[in-house]
C-alpha cells in the first residue's frame, strides 16, 4: 500500500471538507480489500514452479497449506504477521492452498476474511503430487504444512509448522 | 557459549537419529501388534497364508485419506485373495485430532464397510518404526518365511483427486510384479498427505 498517495488524498479531502467523498472513498477502499481476497489464481505445478526460483532481490516466503490442515491453520497468523512487519522490505509472502473439492474458491474466500489473512493466495491444483513434491524441495516428502523461504539461490525449507521468530530469523539470515 | 554449542550438538544428533528412523526399500520390517476396530489385537504373523501386506497409514479426518478410501477398499478386494491384504493403521493422536479417535475409526469403518482391519497405533510407535510421515502413506511388504521385506514406499496412484483420471497405479503395479516373482519397477514415490498428528 502506498502511504504517500493515501496521505495526499487525505489532506485534499480535509481541504475541500467534502465528507461524502471521504465516505465513498472509504467504502470503495473497504470493497477493494474484500475483492482482493476473493480472486484466486488456480495453477498446476508447471505454472507455479518458476515462483520457487525467481532471481531478484526479493525474499520469497512460500507456504503450502490447506484449510482442513490444523497445523497449517494454526501457523497462518504467523505468515500474516511476517507480511505486515516486512511490508516495505522486499519480502513477499505467498500462500499456496492445496484445498480441493466443491466451491473451493468460495470457501477459501470466506475463510481468509474470517481469519483476516490478506497475504496473496493461489490454489495449486495438480493431483499427480509425486511428480512435483520433490520440486518444491528435495527434502520434502509430501506432508503438510511445508514452507520454502528463498532469495535467489539461498534457501531454507521447513517440513513442519513454523513460528514468527523462525520465519523472521530465516529472512534476516538470507539478507545478511 | 559452550552451553549453546552443546545444546546445538544434542539437537543435531537427535535430528539425525530421528531422520535415521524408518524403513527404506529393501529393509526388513518388524511385526507389530495393534488393536483392531473390533477390539481384537492383530499381528502380521496371524496371516499364515499371506504372501505380503499393503500397510497403509491412514485416518478419518484427512481429505487425502478420505479421497482414497474407496480405492483402498478396491485394492483389498482385488488383492487379499491373491495374498496381499490391506492393513490400515491410524497413527494420529486423538488428543490432537478428536475425529481420529478409536470410536471415530469404528464409525468410519462401519460407514464405508471397510473390508480390511483398521488398527489404532495408540502408542504411536509403529508409524515411527516404519518412518511414516503422513496419511495416507503406503508400505508394501513381501513375506518370506518370517522375514518381512519392504518392497515399495509411497503413494497409491498418480491422481489424489479423481480415481477415474488415474493413469499409473503404483501400488497395484508393485503387487502385480511381486506376484510374478519380480521386483517392482517403481519402488519409491512421494505421497501428498496430512502430517501425522502428535502432541509436542
Amino acid at each position: 500500500m502506498n502511504n504517500g498517495i493515501f496521505n495526499t488524498r487525505k489532506s485534499y479531502l480535509y481541504n475541500t471538507m467534502k465528507l461524502n467523498i471521504l465516505f465513498s472513498i472509504a467504502l470503495l477502499f473497504a470493497f477493494s480489500i474484500n475483492a482482493k481476497s476473493q480472486d484466486f489464481e488456480t495453477l498446476n505445478f508447471k505454472d507455479l514452479e518458476p515462483t520457487f526460483h525467481l532471481q531478484n532481490d526479493t525474499t520469497y516466503v512460500i507456504n503450502l497449506w490447506a484449510m482442513w490442515c490444523k497445523p497449517c491453520v494454526e501457523e497462518l497468523p504467523e505468515f500474516e504477521h511476517i507480511r505486515k512487519s516486512y511490508e516495505n522490505k522486499k519480502v513477499k509472502v505467498l500462500l499456496v492452498s492445496l484445498d480441493f473439492g466443491s466451491k473451493v474458491e468460495e470457501r477459501l474466500s470466506k475463510f481468509l476474511i474470517k481469519k483476516n489473512i490478506n497475504a496473496e493466495v493461489v490454489i495449486l491444483d495438480d493431483p499427480d503430487a509425486n511428480s512435483w513434491i520433490g520440486k518444491v524441495d528435495d527434502k520434502w516428502d509430501g506432508a503438510l504444512p511445508a514452507t520454502v523461504i528463498y532469495k535467489k539461490d539461498k534457501r531454507k525449507f521447513f517440513a513442519r509448522k513454523v513460528t514468527y521468530s523462525e520465519l523472521a530469523e530465516t529472512i534476516d539470515n538470507l539478507n545478511r | 557459549m559452550m552451553k549453546k554449542i552443546l545444546f546445538l550438538s544434542i539437537l543435531l544428533i537427535s535430528a539425525v537419529a530421528i531422520h535415521a528412523q524408518g524403513y527404506k526399500v529393501g529393509d526388513s520390517a518388524a511385526d507389530f501388534k495393534l488393536k483392531n476396530i473390533d477390539g481384537k489385537h492383530i499381528s502380521l504373523a496371524d496371516y499364515k497364508d499371506a504372501k505380503g501386506f499393503v500397510v497403509i497409514f491412514t485416518c478419518n479426518h484427512c481429505p487425502y485419506a478420505v479421497a482414497y478410501e474407496d480405492r483402498i477398499i478396491d485394492i483389498d478386494k482385488k488383492y487379499k485373495k491373491k495374498g496381499f491384504p490391506i492393513i490400515a493403521i491410524n497413527p494420529n493422536d486423538p488428543a490432537v485430532v478428536p475425529g481420529d479417535s478409536f470410536e471415530g475409526m469404528q464409525t468410519r469403518a462401519k460407514e464405508k464397510s471397510f473390508t480390511f482391519p483398521y488398527l489404532f497405533d495408540a502408542k504411536q510407535e509403529v508409524y515411527k518404526n516404519f518412518g511414516a510421515t503422513k496419511t495416507p502413506h503406503v508400505y508394501i511388504l513381501s513375506k518370506n518365511g518370517k522375514d518381512l521385506k519392504v518392497e515399495y514406499i509411497g503413494t497409491i496412484d498418480n491422481n489424489y483427486k479423481d480415481a477415474s483420471k488415474v493413469s499409473t497405479k503404483y501400488v497395484e503395479d508393485a503387487i502385480n510384479s511381486l506376484l510374478m516373482g519380480k521386483k517392482p519397477e517403481v519402488t519409491y514415490t512421494k505421497a501428498i498427505g496430512c502430517s501425522i498428528k502428535t502432541r509436542g
